[in-house]
């Protein structure tokens, strides 16, 4: 989990059908590999919704009976927010869905990141005291 | 530590403007009128939330300023130009600007109930809004009555009993952030308190023609922490002899130190540290049904939830960081109960649950601030422009660089708690192996946080 994703899978087509209906998305999270070329089709259950995606800047819009869809390469990976972009009622701002591309490296790296803070501060506060790490 | 302060009140024109008595009611007269039309907004404006000055204003903006800015850098300084405090202030002053003679005030003056005192009240009242929340920041009218009646709550404080109880004793904002306040960078002490103990009159406590005494309840020679201490400055106008003054001073200051920790502050610690997991799960995680439960309050989900967020907050994470004292106590071979260890260490959640508020508020922030420019020209909904800014179209800013911002800063939190921690077992004089479960605590709430945002 800690070490980069090896590149062995060819990048894919994929198609994915999101359900939008106040205040979710179905599925709630996505996942895909990184360079998967990503159809996104939106539909909507029962008000606009829209759905941007951070980091994508990709953005759609769907109504009952009127579908959107999408397309885009998920060169970067990491976890996404994926937002609804259109005022659709109360809860409108916290309806959000993830894509996870290739979730693994990024958390992975951010567990690395986290050690190296924690060994980092414990040097630091420890010489600061002017004692000895392990006592 | 007392060395590494700079006197900023040492500064002739920040000594003259914080003596002015125009200071603090020009801040209040500032943020009034913003709080008066987040509440008219709220009661007869548009129910859309995203479209309504009073939720965007409160709860975007305010926010943002209060736990990004305000509160990491200056503390207590919101509280000193809070409205909601204000028309009950202004009401037992029965004056504006200038003091009353002696600096009378007109109230019942009654004393806070010693039982009620402590941050109990405020973990309770926090607690209470934050279960309520998915309702009262979406719902423009939820939003306003809930600031109305802390309006008209602090006033009837105000007429019954001394100085600023609403504030000490009730306000939920002011229970945590006086906890973080402990890390701001700025503190109002006293220069020399033997000049405090051969002043008879006290006039920092008391009052005089110069001004009131202190609001907070607080005597300045035995200020020691940022905690209650709204920043007011009446004591720096009060007191005859200079003695007061306004420091620039390192980051986490008050944590350096680990006098008068208390169980109330400790859980109030555990409560917002669990809030910004709960809301970052709950608010701004993918998982819709929570969003739903979280907002059908009285339904029989809901009350399942409650019964999880309550159980989480005040039993779960502070149990857990229980057992954290009990094996740091089994690994230091101390004396001390386990009780003492976890308070004193209770601490470090401090600097760690104001990064995590940092990182959660982020996401949410940058998403919807642009929805300010259009609530600035059309505050009710109505269909208005005042600013030409009503048609801007909705814009997340940063949306790529969100985790970029998250990590750092949860980071820094994480260090922080270390630092705390570590710390805190040099003083109590335990071997450095005892901080290792509450460093494990702190680091597993890091990496949850972390799995959460990036």
């Amino acid at each position: 989990m800690l070490l980069p994703l090896p590149a062995t899978a060819q990048p894919q087509q994929q198609t994915i059908s999101i359900q939008a209906r106040s205040f979710g998305y179905e599925p709630g999270t996505v996942r895909v590999r990184r360079g998967d070329t990503v159809t996104i089709h939106l539909e909507s259950e029962d008000a606009v919704h829209g759905l941007f995606v951070d980091g994508y800047e990709v953005k759609l819009q769907a109504e009952q009976g009127r579908a959107a869809q999408a397309t885009f390469v998920a060169d970067r990976a990491g976890r996404f927010t994926m937002r609804c972009s259109v005022s659709c009622g109360a809860l409108h701002p916290f309806m959000i869905g993830k894509l996870e591309v290739d979730p693994g490296v990024s958390f992975g790296r951010a567990a690395l990141a986290t050690l190296a803070a924690l060994a980092g501060s414990l040097v630091y506060f420890t010489r600061r005291s002017g004692e000895g790490l392990l006592r | 530590m007392r060395e590494r302060r700079f006197e900023l009140s040492g500064i002739p024109i920040i000594k003259k403007v914080l003596r002015s008595r125009w200071l603090q009611w020009s801040l209040m007269a500032a943020t009034l009128p913003f709080f008066v039309l987040s509440i008219l907004a709220g009661l007869f404006g548009t129910p859309a939330g995203n479209r309504n000055f009073g939720i965007v204003f409160v709860w975007i903006v305010w926010w943002a300023l209060l736990i990004l800015l305000l509160v990491p850098f200056a503390g207590r300084l919101w509280c000193a130009v809070c409205p909601i405090p204000a028309p009950g202030e202004w009401l037992q002053r029965r004056a504006l600007v200038q003091p009353r003679p002696g600096g009378r005030l007109y109230t019942l003056g009654k004393k806070w109930p010693k039982r009620l005192r402590g941050i109990w009240l405020q973990n309770g009242a926090f607690l209470l809004v934050a279960l309520l929340s998915a309702v009262i920041l979406t719902r423009p009218i939820v939003s306003a009555l809930v600031l109305l009646a802390f309006v008209l709550l602090a006033i009837a404080v105000s007429l019954v009993y001394e100085r600023r109880a609403f504030c000490r004793y009730l306000c939920p904002v002011g229970g945590f952030i006086g906890l973080y306040a402990q890390l701001a960078p700025i503190e109002l002490r006293v220069k020399d308190a033997a000049v405090c103990a051969g002043h008879r009159e006290k006039t920092c406590y008391t009052g005089s023609d110069a001004g009131y005494g202190c609001p907070w309840l607080l005597f300045p020679a035995s200020l020691e922490k940022n905690t209650y201490c709204g920043l007011c400055t009446e004591c720096l106008k009060t007191c005859p002899l200079d003695n007061v003054a306004l420091y620039a001073r390192p980051f986490g200051a008050d944590l350096h130190e680990n006098k008068g920790r208390r169980l109330d502050e400790a859980f109030k610690g555990f409560i917002m540290l669990v809030c910004a997991l709960v809301y970052s799960v709950v608010l701004i995680g993918p998982w819709s049904l929570l969003k739903e439960t979280a907002y059908a309050i009285g339904s029989a989900g809901w009350w399942l939830y409650a019964l999880a967020f309550l159980t989480v907050n005040l039993a779960l994470a502070p149990g857990l960081f229980y057992l954290c004292a009990a094996v740091s106590k089994r690994l230091s071979g101390t004396a001390q109960p386990a009780r003492r260890l976890f308070v004193e260490h209770a601490y470090a959640v401090a600097p760690l649950g104001l990064a995590a508020w940092a990182a959660f508020s982020l996401s949410f922030v940058l998403a919807n601030a642009s929805y300010a420019w259009q609530v600035l020209s059309d505050p009710f909904g109505w269909g208005w422009n005042l600013l030409g800014t009503a048609g801007w179209s909705w814009t997340p800013y940063l949306s790529g660089w969100l985790p970029y911002l998250q990590m750092p800063i949860l980071l820094l939190g994480l260090a922080a708690a270390v630092g705390v921690i570590l710390r805190t077992g040099r003083d109590q004089g335990l071997p450095r192996r005892s901080g290792a479960p509450f460093i494990f605590f702190c680091t597993a709430v890091t990496l949850a946080l972390l799995w959460l945002y990036v």
